[in-house]
């Protein structure tokens, strides 16, 4: 039995365990600390939580855009990042044009759903021909090929929109309805933020009962397990990852705008943080599987919104805000080192990658 | 006129010559099978027909037709199917789900049903099963979806590859009395097997393929006669 458990674990296992011991427990001392020391209050404690979920479930739209094509192409899409970017970038001229003319005072609603309309078409097109152009042509390259171009995309993206509109930090426009607070059961929430949690999750079930009830979702996911099998069947192969494509597209680029309201601005440079860190959530979710990806971003939200606080300024870390993606890619190498499958993915050993 | 028909096919893997000038006829409802060793070509032959692999040269009719100008999918609403060697069902996805998608291309949902209604009286099994996710079925279980699913698509002709692989011998029976219920259905059917014995029994005529050529062609009867068929293929 002990001879078994030997061979089986490397001297690397072990100074693994260790280091993860070794974070658990200054996680673990530094929350103590903290609440001991009284340094917050629960209506902080809840605002953390709120912006927490609003943040991450930007997070877990755009993850579902890098899951789902790993399901189909078993490739990462680092350019999915420029795909959310380039909506509300793109929604920002909308916005300008209706608050210059008083559109958005007038009719905020109406404005606000063109703004989403624009961005979620271009963000959609830009995934659309960014498979069709830049990954179709590899699809039966060595893995790291497209893997490679994606990277590459990413960068054509970022510097065709700084070449267009510059490198300054344009600022989305107020609109007056989603300015303020709501009182609910006594607690003071942004408003934006419960606008920003109740559009994503709704975005979140109308995309997830699409791939579970359709026959196009249930197509995706089978051309996601076997595409030779899924042609056999009348399944356009072709058809179904552009449609991914599109899918993610939207999903992105709804992502933008919430992003966009939430924080007031955009850049050519602001789909590389949010798209590395949905990245994060997809893995933490487990690559591959949807409802992880939507689990995976929320969570990660959470973390790095409460950590930070509640880990680190016990310890006596100044500033600890300022380490949040710290925070969060030192989840990423956890994850990949200790639960490579993500929290709901299936095993390695049942993929056929 | 022949239902399929494949004329001087060749096919190549990057370098590798897999069929050689194989020519094969089936007609409006028979059963013929294509039989031979492992590596034989067998496999690759249905491929070249459902369009998964082009041929290199050559052609594939169905009714008269060239079907070269057909992606694999577009084939399928021609009326052919297949059910490829191991049955490659969607193992993440439930019984049911299995058989929706090979509706894929039906756009009539009301037969849709009635296909489902008569898949499950032929298999009552999946019907027991049809909420399970499909990769938990045993076998034989996943060899009857793998036909169910196929049957969705309402074909003209049913192409299958070693449906008895695997299986135990109770099982086996099971798949070839299967064919016979569907072939009587009217069926046309195309059947690769390694068991030559049960394969031939089954079918009216036969095809013998060895290293991607065809070298024997006869009626099924003939051919379980043929002493270097037998002392080949069944063991004797
Ligand atoms: N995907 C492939 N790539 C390269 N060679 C292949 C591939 N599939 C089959 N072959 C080769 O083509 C020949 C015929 O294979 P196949 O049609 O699968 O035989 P069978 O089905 O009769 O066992 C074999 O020599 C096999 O090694
Ligand atoms: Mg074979």
């Amino acid at each position: 039995m002990f001879q078994k458990w030997k061979d089986r674990v490397t001297v690397t296992d072990i100074v693994m365990w260790m280091i993860g011991g070794t974070m658990l427990l200054l996680c673990l001392w530094g929350s103590v600390s903290t609440i001991r020391a009284g340094l917050y209050t629960s209506s902080h404690w809840i605002d953390f939580c709120i912006f927490g979920l609003a943040q991450g479930s930007i997070y877990a739209l755009i993850a579902t855009g890098y899951t789902m094509v790993y399901g189909v192409l078993k490739m990462i899409n680092f350019a999915h990042g420029e795909v959310f970017m380039s909506g509300p970038f793109t929604g920002y001229f909308v916005a300008m044009a209706f608050w210059r003319s008083d559109f958005l005072d007038t009719h905020p609603v109406l404005g606000i759903i063109v703004i989403f309309g624009v961005a979620m078409f271009v963000s959609t097109m830009i995934a659309y021909f960014l498979e069709k152009i830049a990954y179709r042509p590899l699809r039966s390259a060595p893995r790291l090929i497209p893997l490679i171009t994606a990277i590459g995309a990413s960068f054509f993206l970022q510097y065709l929109f700084r070449g267009l509109y510059g490198s300054g930090i344009n600022a989305y426009p107020d609109i007056e309805i989603l300015e303020g607070f709501w009182m609910i059961f006594g607690i003071r929430v942004l408003k934006i933020q419960v606008i920003v949690i109740i559009a994503a999750v709704l975005l979140m079930l109308v995309l997830y009962n699409f791939i579970m009830l359709t026959k196009v979702g249930k197509a995706i996911r089978a051309v996601s397990e076997d595409k030779e099998a899924a042609a056999l069947m009348g399944i356009n192969v072709d058809a179904m990852i552009s449609t991914t494509f599109v899918i993610g597209g939207m999903a992105a680029g709804a992502a933008g705008v919430l992003y966009a309201l939430m924080f007031k601005q955009v850049h050519f440079f602001m789909g590389f943080i949010p798209g590395i860190k949905a990245f994060t959530a997809a893995v933490l979710g487990g690559i591959g599987n949807i409802p992880g990806a939507m689990l995976g971003g929320v969570f990660l939200g959470l973390i790095e919104s409460v950590a930070p606080a509640l880990f680190l300024d016990g310890l006596g870390i100044i500033a600890p805000y300022q380490l949040k993606d710290a925070i969060a890619f030192s989840m990423l190498v956890m994850v990949l080192i200790f639960r490579p499958t993500g929290i709901l993915g299936e095993r390695l050993s049942a993929k056929k990658a | 006129m022949a239902m399929l028909e494949l004329k001087n096919v060749h096919a190549h893997y990057g370098k590798i010559h897999a069929l050689k000038n194989v020519s094969i006829k089936v007609n409006k409802g028979e059963i013929v099978t294509l039989i031979g060793g492992n590596g034989a070509g067998k496999s690759t032959t249905l491929k070249t027909i459902s369009g998964t692999l082009k041929p290199s040269s050559g052609q594939v009719f169905l009714n008269g037709e060239d079907l070269a100008k057909y992606p694999a999918h577009e084939i399928v609403k021609k009326g052919i199917v297949q059910v490829p060697e191991g049955r490659r069902i969607f193992g993440q996805l439930t019984v049911m789900e299995n058989l929706d998608l090979g509706a894929f291309t039906s756009k009539d949902k009301k037969k849709d049903a009635q296909t489902i209604e008569k898949i499950f009286e032929l298999f009552p099994r999946l019907a027991e099963r049809c909420r399970q996710v499909a990769g938990t079925l045993s076998g034989g279980e996943q060899q009857m979806l793998a036909m169910g699913r196929a049957l969705m698509t309402n074909p003209k002709i049913l192409l299958l590859d070693e449906p008895s692989m695997g299986l135990a011998p109770v099982l086996v029976d099971n798949v070839f009395k299967t064919i016979k219920i569907l072939h009587a259905e009217g069926t046309t059917i195309l059947l690769v097997e390694q068991n030559a014995r049960m394969a031939l029994k089954t079918a009216s005529r036969g095809y013998v393929i060895q290293t991607g050529k065809v070298i024997f062609e006869d009626d099924a009867k003939k051919l379980l006669e043929n002493e270097m068929v037998k002392k080949a293929y069944m063991g004797d």
